[in-house]
């Protein structure tokens, strides 16, 4: 039972309106949600830039308020204030939309992460399935975008995020299949509940899958080709600017949040951990998530697009489907040894990670990565 | 066999960025820390050295901006007595050619540098202001006989033999926010 059934159940009980105790729970839960995501994005903005700061030996924004928390809040205010220009060539009806599009979705995802044991906006039976297609149509807003801004760059930048969703999305769907087959739902709670060893131990493979493939699909570095300030200057949102441009940028960090709950949720067994509370566990786990992600981006230079299409259909998608195949495997034939399972993932892991950085080539030669 | 080629390399590339996580700031933390200026640095105000000037106006006439104003009255040993001396630092260029041009060596640069303001006409300094005194020092930019009291210059605040490169936390408490009173 989750908190909000709890809620419904308490109005019932306090005698109010049948019409009441359905839509207040979920209004509040909606509320809490969108507070819970905005907080987050302002910390994670906060803590993009000290991060990235410190691994370049500087400091980073510290003046603001305590260390610079209040850093973003200032940049929101400053973005607010801007003016909103809409360029001639531009459609205007999409492009007022399209910052709606990309960034709704992204609130959306939440409804079916769950912070803690019961506290999850609703419990779909096809959770996981949800999270894949949901997200997906953020690329709808971000390609509606790039059209409606009537800029050449731009333009390529939606090209190339079409292209990149797409080849993206199969290899990080199909390690979570894996999941799922070792869980045997599509829930998030059951996922979670699944995990008495965590799946990262369980599906290494998988989970780096994911993890890379949820790094393109969030468009971060090195898969930052859409938004490549060096090549196309800013991307689908150069010609944006106000209120529009911050949609975008909460829609950036917020799809940084949502993966990394995701994968908190999918491969880091979600809230569970022994001592602190259930909600505690989810955070750190998701910051850990995401200081990985910003660490990476301060390593790694930014592929070229051949590269990145090769390296998805060429390197990811067998990878994942060799994985999905050896799980699938050993969930027919060894279900309750888990140990064994880990074993052989680990060297399936190092054994496949071997192979393709031997034989993974790149028009004229091989990739050295 | 290169392990370079096995996913080593981006192992070896965490690895150092995360080594540098643990390096002191290269940056200066500017109202708290200062870097030491040059000895010859041309500073925002003029020193002035009144016994020594003989009030011949060769720095009015050397300067481009035609910014210094100097009024006299003879005085009784054969000798002009300075009324006005002033200097407008709002209009001034800092082209230290009035330093470079005095005679008698009564003009300096100084060493100070944050010489904001809030209204215009405290950038203008008078006699008072202008005269030599503990605060108000003089550079040796073409005055090299100054240069022995002034601390040489630093261009990095973390030195390996002041046990530098190391995390160092600068306080709540101490911290300036932006005022340089």
């Amino acid at each position: 039972m989750t908190l909000l059934d709890q809620f419904q159940l308490f109005l019932k009980a306090q005698g109010w309106p049948e019409w009441a105790y359905y839509t207040v729970p979920a209004l509040a839960g909606i509320v809490v949600i969108i507070g819970v995501v905005l907080a987050a994005v302002i910390v994670y903005i906060w803590w993009e830039r000290r991060f990235v700061a410190r691994i370049q030996i500087r400091l980073g924004p510290n003046r603001c308020g305590p260390e610079g928390i209040f850093q973003p809040i200032a940049t929101a205010v400053k973005i607010l204030l801007k003016e909103d220009i809409v360029p001639a060539n531009a459609d205007k009806v999409l492009h007022f939309i399209a910052p709606i599009v990309v960034f709704v979705p992204i609130l959306m995802i939440f409804a079916v992460v769950p912070f803690d044991r019961g506290a999850i906006l609703v419990d779909l039976n096809v959770g996981i399935v949800y999270v894949i297609a949901i997200s997906s149509i953020s690329v709808i807003g971000i390609f509606t975008a790039s059209w409606a801004s009537g800029n050449k760059y731009s333009f390529i930048s939606g090209l190339r995020s079409i292209s990149q969703m797409v080849s993206y999305e199969i290899p990080v769907v199909l390690s979570i299949v894996g999941v799922v087959l070792m869980t045997g739902s599509f829930s998030m709670i059951k996922i979670v509940e699944a995990q008495t060893v965590p799946f990262i131990l369980l599906q290494p493979l998988g989970f780096l899958l994911f993890f890379m493939g949820a790094l393109a699909e969030m468009n971060r570095s090195p898969f930052d080709l859409l938004e490549a300030d060096s090549e196309i200057v800013a991307g689908y949102h150069l010609e944006y600017s106000g209120m529009k441009f911050a949609m975008f940028y909460l829609g950036e960090y917020g799809m940084a949040l949502a993966y990394s709950a995701v994968i908190t949720t999918v491969f880091l067994s979600g809230w569970q951990g022994p001592f602190l509370p259930g909600v505690i566990w989810f955070l750190v786990k998701v910051m850990l998530v995401f200081s990985v992600i910003v660490w990476i981006r301060s390593m790694m230079p930014r592929m070229r697009v051949d590269q990145l299409m090769s390296f998805a259909w060429k390197a990811m998608l067998p990878m994942a489907l060799i994985n999905l195949l050896v799980i699938a495997v050993e969930v027919l034939v060894i279900p309750s040894l888990q140990w064994l399972m880990l074993i052989i993932n680990f060297g399936l892991a190092a054994v496949l990670i071997l192979l393709f950085s031997r034989i993974f080539t790149l028009g004229g030669g091989r990739v050295e990565v | 066999m290169k392990f370079e080629r096995y996913g080593v390399g981006i192992a070896k590339g965490l690895g150092m960025t995360m080594r540098h996580l643990f390096r002191a700031p290269i940056t200066v933390q500017y109202p708290e820390e200062k870097l030491k200026i040059s000895k010859r640095t041309r500073g925002n105000e003029l020193v002035w050295f009144p016994d020594r000037c003989t009030g011949c106006g060769t720095c009015t006439k050397a300067c481009p901006q035609g910014n210094i104003v100097l009024v006299t009255h003879r005085g009784e040993p054969n000798k002009f007595i300075v009324d006005k001396f002033e200097c407008d630092t709002g209009r001034c260029i800092f082209c230290g050619l009035c330093v470079e041009s005095c005679p008698y060596n009564a003009l300096a640069m100084s060493v100070k540098y944050e010489c904001a303001k809030y209204r215009r006409g405290d950038l203008v300094l008078g006699k008072e202001k202008m005269a030599v005194s503990a605060e108000n020092r003089p550079s040796a930019y073409c005055r090299p006989q100054f240069e022995e009291g002034l601390p040489a210059q630093s261009l990095l605040l973390y030195n390996r033999e002041e046990g530098g490169q190391k995390l160092k936390f600068i306080p709540l408490s101490t911290r300036k926010r932006g005022s340089h009173a």
